[in-house]
């Protein structure tokens, strides 16, 4: 007996608007599918009850080695935070999750409004005029904004760091794979920092941006003095990426000089969910604001005079302008945006700020740590957030290995990308981590070497 | 009534967080971190406390329409109900607090549900395998467009720039299209609403990469020569590809596989209901022939027979790139995976009967009231034009929309597409019962009654919204897109 609880209309019902649509059965309405492929038999299995779905689920989910299970010292773009029970109460609301797109905007004001609301704390938290309502990811985001400046320069090549996340520029890449824009890498310096030197050695006349990421892949804070106003006189932009918690205690984007800022949302309040769904912000200065891709919303006023919120500027977007759109978005991530909308409305100046502090000392304790450990090098010194890379003397996927065997989940191989740093892993330690969880892992990595 | 920001309520002796005291760990940053990387100016987020952010944003939810509280006969978005059961599935800890970076013996679960899900779809579809990495419809057709490419070009068919698009397409087809340096031609609809085969065979060369089709298109009508133009794209070198905006037409009906498209995505937030959250998140899977499998993007979810293990596979050698940072939006993936299992074949079918049934239905009756530009059965969709009854009164599809609000239906998608006059184009979905879809037509007979006797009724909609309605030119003209924005002439917001 398959399930029928989603089917408000009886069989009884059916009849009667069969026959008031004037026709014997159903069949009798697909008049144009060619009969050669109508109504294939679909091999699925046996349907399930929300009993036995629940229980499947829970069973598989099961064999994951969640978070509840082993604590997390991985990072590399996806954070383990803590989320305030009010942003998950706020965000399971019915009203929030299944409201469409607020295209009629008198009856999406709520959707509307916490866009406004977002968009305001995006902007204060980047230093910059305008933020549109969110895009995928914090990779897509950035491919959108390379494509952004090359478009607004008229230049066909961006110059982006090394010590950006590998996966971000493979997917600025992918963007670019279709527009005859192209990428140049800027390498990293033997701190892992971005080299400034080779920013005027490499520039040409062809590139419209750079692109810097900070904290960058390698956990290290970039000083970009005096980046901004070179890259500015060659008549190109500065794009920089940024962990949004970090940026509570950091130079903003917009404090850098930066034109355009774009990362990812996720640590604001979104679950780790094995990668998505996240969100990714976007954020410019007001002279690119009508160059950006996504929704924004606006303040305007009703037929009375009342202040309201509607979207806006949309002569960029693909429904008016098709083929001549700015971008081929057409959502947002307008939920995991009220997550972060909420997070931060809870989180507050000093909230953030307390936030990003404990998670400086905890990164700072464990690195200290670390450097007292025989085995284990730290390639890089520089300024950290909350991730670090250290090398050990063991293949990193053994030394991972071995403290999965002790309960942690221990931090990310940059084997992955790199292929000749076999040793090195990126590790992260969150707020989430107290000293006794802290201790436990350092004991822990100890015994795995 | 208005919700004031929270910011009007903010002040920095309230605090809405609770968190640890600083120096539980006795690691030293402020040694550490160089005043010059240090940020100058503190952000400023609104100051308020718990309760106060409650109560804000559970008002502002108030303001909203939604699919639990409204019905949305929203064409071409299939706004129907979102089940309970998968929100608390994709809730299940082991799927929500799984780190993307987990080795895979420990990810066995979800790599289990990704890989069965995709062999699902392509049973669904018609396809032979399936991505599931696309975050939406619009980037699984971008991702579409890339397979295209690499396909022609692995043929060494490089001359192939132009994509086919039918004028009543969505606009993410040709803005796709164009994203990824196609040129875009337009294919005229014929007096039926369907593809015109005859021009059609005028435009199609060997220039032509592909042609993106909806079907049933967004008229609502299937394309009945569907098998001709499949054949006639593939003899002429080119790819035809599959939006599968309105699939939730043809679950268990037809196959786009069955019917000659080589690419397909499909939006999980649609026919697979996943909730649409106020404009996403989504997922826009992306399924293909057996020719172009080995040009979907890599990481892909595989078996590894002699380990009996799950794995993500990054070796492939295909040339379209990764299209996000890890591995696609894996909550959405649990959600439509849960719908699927629910349902099987027989549940599957029994949504795009009543899909179909409640649409044909809808139009049946109202189009006693509004025209019927094309006649005949419709898919899971119709559209009606206001044009005739508006006309001389000013009344245009915007304002019925408009005063359907007031009666508690939010409205239809109007003047879309584009080749119909004040298009209203309705999409009830399975969902609804039809008490509701009774209540709808006496609405929209209402409405029709109102243009007649009194259209500033409907000119002036909404009546009884939180707000009246609103002024988008000004908004536009002089954008205030910040609570710190004073004025167009305020350029910066950090002085």
């Amino acid at each position: 007996m398959p399930n029928t609880h989603y089917f408000p209309i009886t069989s009884e019902q059916r009849k009667q608007m069969l026959s008031d649509i004037g026709v014997r059965n159903f069949r009798d309405l697909l008049t144009g599918i060619p009969s050669e492929i109508v109504s294939p038999n679909l091999n699925l299995p046996k349907p399930l009850s929300e009993l036995e779905i629940t229980q499947l689920l829970t069973q598989l989910a099961g064999s994951n080695g969640n978070a509840n299970r082993l604590p997390v010292f991985a990072g590399a773009g996806a954070y383990e935070h803590f989320i305030p029970a009010a942003v998950d109460a706020i965000t399971s609301r019915g009203e929030f999750v299944t409201a469409y797109t607020p295209y009629q905007a008198e009856a999406s004001q709520g959707t509307l409004e916490a866009m406004f609301e977002f968009q305001t704390m995006i902007c204060e938290l980047t230093g910059l005029d305008v933020s549109n309502a969110s895009l995928y990811d914090g990779a897509t985001s950035l491919a959108e904004a390379c494509l952004v400046a090359a478009n607004a320069t008229g230049r066909k090549e961006i110059l982006i760091a090394e010590t950006v996340h590998p996966e971000y520029r493979e997917v600025v890449a992918t963007y670019f794979k279709g527009t005859g824009f192209s990428i140049r890498i800027l390498p990293a310096n033997l701190e892992g920092l971005i080299n400034k030197e080779a920013v005027q050695k490499l520039w040409s006349d062809n590139i419209g941006a750079l692109v810097v990421q900070s904290p960058n892949f390698f956990g290290l804070v970039e000083d970009l003095k005096g980046v901004s106003n070179w890259v500015h006189e060659q008549g190109g932009l500065l794009i920089m990426t940024a962990n949004p918690i970090a940026l509570a205690y950091m130079k903003s984007p917009g404090e850098w000089g930066a034109d355009i800022a774009s990362g990812e949302l996720q640590p604001f309040g979104i679950p780790l969910s094995f990668g998505g769904p996240y969100a990714g912000y976007f954020t410019s200065t007001r002279a690119l604001m009508r160059k950006i891709p996504g929704r924004i919303c606006g303040e305007t006023v009703d037929t009375e005079g009342a202040c309201a919120f509607t979207l806006t500027l949309q002569a960029r977007e693909q429904h008016i302008r098709r083929e001549r759109a700015s971008s081929n978005i057409c959502t947002n991530q307008a939920l995991c945006a009220l997550r972060a909308t909420v997070f931060l409305s809870l989180m507050g100046t000093s909230g953030l700020r307390r936030l990003a502090e404990l998670n400086m000392e905890n990164a700072y304790y464990l690195r200290e740590k670390f450097a007292q450990i025989s085995g284990v090098s730290i390639p890089y010194k520089g300024t950290i957030f909350n991730e670090f890379v250290f090398r050990t003397k063991h293949p990193a996927k053994d030394f991972l290995r071995s403290l999965k065997s002790r309960g942690f989940l221990g931090g990310v191989s940059l084997n992955r990308w790199y292929p000749d740093r076999k040793n090195d892993v990126l590790i992260c330690v969150t707020e989430t981590k107290n000293k006794e969880t802290v201790d436990r892992f350092i004991k822990a990595v100890e015994e795995s070497l | 009534m208005i919700e004031p920001l929270l910011y009007n309520d903010s002040d920095p002796g309230k605090q809405g967080w609770s968190l640890p005291e600083r120096g539980r760990v006795p690691g030293n940053f402020e040694k550490n971190f160089p005043a010059g990387l240090r940020r100058e100016k503190a952000p400023r987020l609104p100051e308020v406390t718990e309760p106060e952010v409650v109560r804000h944003f559970t008002r502002l939810s108030q303001k909203n329409f939604s699919i639990d509280t409204h019905f949305y006969p929203l064409g071409s978005c299939t706004m129907k109900y979102n089940p309970k059961v998968h929100e608390s599935a994709a809730s299940i800890p082991g799927f929500r607090e799984l780190h993307p970076y987990t080795a895979a013996e420990d990810a066995q679960g979800i790599l289990q549900l990704m890989f069965e899900l995709e062999k699902l779809l392509s049973e669904i579809t018609g396809m032979h395998d399936f991505s599931l990495q696309s975050a939406a419809g619009a980037h699984g057709e971008f991702c579409g467009m890339m397979l295209v490419r690499a396909w022609h070009e692995s043929r060494g068919d490089r001359q192939r720039n132009v994509v086919l698009v039918p004028d009543s397409s969505h606009g993410t087809n040709p803005a796709s299209a164009a994203l990824y340096g196609f040129k875009v031609v337009e294919v005229k609809s014929n007096a039926r609403g369907r593809v015109d085969l005859q021009k059609l065979k005028q435009l199609v060369d060997q220039h032509t990469a592909c042609i993106m089709l909806t079907n049933p298109n967004t008229l609502g009508l299937f394309e009945e020569d569907i098998l001709k133009v499949t054949r006639l794209i593939h003899d002429r070198g080119a790819l035809a590809y599959y939006d599968g905006a309105n699939m939730n037409a043809l679950l268990g009906i037809a196959r786009p596989g069955d019917m000659g498209f080589d690419i397909v995505h499909l939006n999980l937030h649609k026919t697979f209901t996943t909730p649409h959250g106020g404009g996403g998140p989504g997922a826009g899977p992306v399924g293909v022939t057996k020719s172009l499998a080995p040009f979907l993007p890599i990481p892909r979810v595989n078996y590894d027979n002699d380990r009996k293990q799950y794995f993500l596979n990054f070796k492939g050698k295909t040339p379209v790139g990764r299209l996000k940072a890890f591995y696609g939006n894996v909550g959405m993936l649990v959600r439509a995976y849960v719908y699927i299992r629910m349902l099987g074949a027989e549940g599957l079918k029994r949504v795009s009967e009543d899909a179909v049934i409640n649409a044909n239905y809808l139009k049946r009756k109202l189009s006693e009231v509004f025209h019927d530009p094309f006649g005949g059965f419709c898919m899971h969709e119709f559209v009606l034009s206001s044009r005739a009854i508006g006309d001389g009164k000013d009344i245009h599809a915007l304002d019925i929309g408009k005063r359907l609000l007031d009666y508690g239906f939010h409205a239809p998608t109007v003047h879309f597409p584009l080749i119909v006059p004040d298009a209203l184009m309705i999409e009830p979905t399975e969902t609804e019962s039809k008490e509701t879809l009774d209540k709808f037509i006496l609405a929209m007979r209402a409405i029709a009654e109102e243009i007649r006797n009194c259209p500033e009724m409907v000119k002036e909609a909404p009546h009884t919204l939180p707000v009246r309605r609103l002024d988008d030119v000004r908004a536009a003209r002089e954008p205030r897109v910040n609570y710190f924005d004073k004025k167009q002439s305020d350029k910066a917001l950090h002085v």
